[in-house]
């Protein structure tokens, strides 16, 4: 993985000294609160609804033990115990003490982490494939160009103050595990037929309350015009997009409002004059950059695979572990492994600091000190070699980690909804975990097969429920939460945007409905490999409202 | 309370005044004028008198492309912090225009946005806010002279393996 340099060290030990003279012209009354939220937002801290809350990087859902363990320390010392891992692939602290944040800043920076721009209106964290380096169908590692886009994106002077957030997404494998395509901009990596490395470019999609699929504005974009290219597209948004509106600030709404032809046109035109100066990337970086990124070392032996079966063959438990949460590597004898962060009934994307160490244990023994977040709120070991199966899932068991949901009817994404968050207009945390115990029964779970819920509780959509192919939006109607069904979201290669079913339903409701949805599908599916979507698409709306509002 | 003006890194006497678009053009003196005033004049200035554009967010610096050479000053306006457009105008008049006269940030100009302004192109700050003008004064520079990205500010020397990091030329890494 990437290490800092004394370059990338001093960056950012300067940073947190820089952030804490902040807080202190802040807290003598030289900034107003106006004055200090970029800058504050600029270093991932957001003022929630009990408390400040820290958002801390964790680039491309990367990290290795010693960085879980000081995110483990941060959680016990200046938290209650546990932190949130996002959708974003970050981590979020919901009880730091503004005057502590410069303090934990400072411990992440000795780690070579930090939380600049993870929120406000500048480029974000860069996300990622969670597999990347790993799967089994990629065509390349994409960390080290978002690498790459992290440190150009990082205090750039020209885009600090953007319309509104900025998110970027890369994806070096043909199934889209990063959802690029709900990204502001979303890469694909992709080879020529000579071999030579570019990007599908997508601009413009997103969530929020005006969801939008991304539109490709590249079909290849050469590896060397990457940051080119991108900083011809933040300099058309930094001057075109709407500032009037901060609900029609992003730059899907300026696609949407330009048109697709014109602001090409416009990008284009700005990267003619840019793409043969100082961005253009040498070949020889790029290089150095991905030789942080070489593979482990994998030794698998003969003999691997009857061990993994004969522990599978006397475990039940494992063996539906290894059924659902182990996936297939690029390496012969080796699996990557998620580690469900959705137990029956609990928050969605919560680790306790146990939790966070045991999880660094295991990828330090076990998993050549790899760690990954996904977007979907678990975490991922990468790289281990499958005859270790048997010993990391009775390590993640006692830890209460070895939920064999993953992309099952519980891996539910939530986001804090009204119970942290201040824009909240509903409940979502109380929901998943409603829903979740409904379909508790594991036998249950694998009889449905993959599906993927997800819940917002308002209109800003963090819980991506537009590309839930079950969605839950919470709302607030006359004082009550209601909840909004929409069916046949997706957010891989085939994105689209769910529709909404019919009239929503009230908090007790929901749950119900919910399941009837789920037998309805079950019910007219033509063979159990026919998946949620699949038949969704097939058969449309009809049966599932039939089933949810009777057919009159 | 009038701006104060900032300029390589102290304090110094503005020789500019600022004029309505309702006022008339003084019989010489250097003249601060909205950008569509400017355009409009800029073909037959009095002799004696200097004018200087004053460029709002959501102006095009392209406008202008044809008139730099002749221009001492272009200031550009901040009327809110938050609004960033006006970095990629500096940037702009800078990189692609090729203007090498003073670019002026005015209005809302704030200590912790200055680092980042002057690496678009920007050198002198026209600045109201109190805090910032103290700060200034004691000599508080809250920049961190390391960047990971290729601006336009003059003097910036290559930082380290990577093509794209830059450092002040009189900084050392220490
Ligand atoms: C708890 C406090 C939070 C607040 C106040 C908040 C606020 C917002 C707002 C206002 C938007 C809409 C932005 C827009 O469309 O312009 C948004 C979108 C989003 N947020 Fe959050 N959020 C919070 C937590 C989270 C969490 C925990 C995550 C997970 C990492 C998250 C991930 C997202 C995502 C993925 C979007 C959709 C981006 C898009 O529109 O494309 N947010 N958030
Ligand atoms: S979707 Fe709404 S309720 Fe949920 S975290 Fe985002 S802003 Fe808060």
């Amino acid at each position: 993985m990437y290490r800092y340099d004394e370059f990338d060290a001093h960056f950012v030990s300067a940073r947190v000294d820089q952030f804490r003279d902040q807080v202190r012209r802040r807290l003598a009354g030289d900034l107003t609160e106006d004055q200090f939220k970029p800058l504050r937002l600029m270093n991932g801290v957001y003022l929630q609804l009990h408390a400040y809350m820290l958002r801390v990087a964790i680039p491309y859902g990367t990290l290795n033990a010693r960085q879980m363990r000081r995110l483990a320390h941060i959680a016990r010392t200046y938290d209650r115990g546990y932190g949130h891992f996002t959708t974003r692939q970050n981590i979020q602290f919901n009880w730091p003490r503004l005057k502590d944040v410069p303090d934990i800043l400072a411990q992440l920076a000795e780690v070579e982490m930090h939380a600049i721009q993870t929120s406000g209106n500048c480029i974000r964290n860069v996300t990622a494939d969670h597999f990347s380096g790993a799967a089994a169908d990629e065509i390349l590692d994409p960390r080290p160009y978002a690498e790459i886009l992290r440190q150009w994106s990082s205090l750039h002077p020209e885009f600090s103050y953007l319309p509104r957030k900025f998110k970027i997404a890369v994806t070096g494998a043909p199934h889209d595990r990063a959802a690029v395509q709900v990204h502001d901009i979303g890469l694909q990596a992709v080879r020529d037929a000579e071999g030579n490395v570019g990007f599908r470019v997508f601009v413009g999609g997103g969530l929020g309350r005006t969801p939008m699929v991304g539109r490709l504005v590249r079909e290849f974009l050469p590896e060397a015009d990457l940051l080119a290219y991108s900083e011809a597209i933040l300099r058309v948004y930094n001057r075109y997009g709407r500032r009037d509106n901060k609900y029609k600030a992003r730059i899907k709404i300026l696609v949407h409002e330009t048109g697709l032809e014109e602001l090409k046109a416009d990008i284009e035109a700005e990267f003619a004059e840019i793409r043969d100066g100082v961005l253009r990337l040498p070949s020889s970086e790029i290089d150095r950059i991905a030789a942080y990124f070489a593979p482990p070392a994998f030794a698998a032996a003969d003999g691997d695979e009857a061990v993994l079966e004969a522990a599978i063959a006397a475990d039940p438990a494992l063996a539906a572990f290894a059924a659902r949460n182990v996936h297939p590597h690029r390496a012969p004898g080796y699996a990557s492994l998620t580690i469900s962060l959705k137990p029956i009934g609990k928050a969605p994307g919560d680790a306790t600091a146990e939790q966070m160490e045991v999880v660094a244990d295991l990828a330090e023994r076990y998993g050549h000190d790899e760690i990954r977040v996904s977007h979907e709120q678990n975490l991922v070991l990468p790289h281990v070699r499958r005859r270790d199966i048997p010993a990391i899932h009775a390590a993640l068991a006692e830890a209460e980690l070895a939920e064999a949901n993953a992309g099952l009817v519980t891996d539910i994404i939530a986001c804090p909804g009204l119970d942290y968050c201040a824009l909240a207009t509903a409940r979502s945390i109380p929901v998943a975990q409603r829903i979740s115990e409904r379909f508790a029964a594991p036998e249950r779970q694998r009889e449905i097969g993959d599906l993927k819920i997800k819940i917002s509780g308002c209109i800003n959509a963090c819980g991506h429920h537009h590309v839930g192919h079950i969605g839950i939006l919470g709302v607030e109607k006359k004082g009550e939460e209601y909840y909004q069904i929409t069916l046949g979201g997706s957010a891989d290669e085939n994105t689209s945007i769910g529709e909404i079913i019919g009239r929503g339903f009230s908090y007790d409701e929901v749950v119900d409905a919910i399941e009837k949805v789920v037998d309805t599908y079950v019910g007219l599916r033509e063979t159990p490999q026919e998946d949620f979507l699949s038949a969704y698409r097939r058969v449309g709306d009809q049966p599932f409202k039939e089933a949810l509002y009777g057919t009159a | 309370m009038a701006a104060r003006l900032y300029r390589a890194g102290g304090f110094v006497a503005d020789e500019w005044t600022h004029l309505d678009d309702e006022a008339a053009l003084p019989a010489e003196g250097a003249v601060i004028v909205s950008l569509a005033r400017f355009l409009a004049a800029a073909s037959d200035v009095p002799q004696g008198v200097r004018l200087a554009p004053f460029v709002k967010a959501g102006d095009d610096p392209a406008q202008l492309a044809g008139h730099l050479s002749a221009l001492d000053l272009v200031v550009v306006d901040f009327a809110k912090f938050s609004d960033g457009r006006g970095y990629s105008t500096a940037r702009l008049l800078r990189q692609r225009y090729g203007f090498a006269g003073e670019i002026r940030a005015s209005g809302d100009v704030l200590l912790d946005q200055i680092p980042l302004m002057r690496r678009v192109g920007f050198d002198a700050f026209a600045i109201l806010n109190e805090p910032t003008l103290r700060a200034l004064e004691a000599g508080h520079d809250v920049d961190v002279p390391l960047y990971l990205q290729p601006a336009e500010r003059a003097g910036e020397v290559p930082a380290g393996a990577r093509s794209w990091a830059r450092r002040p030329a009189d900084a050392q890494l220490s």
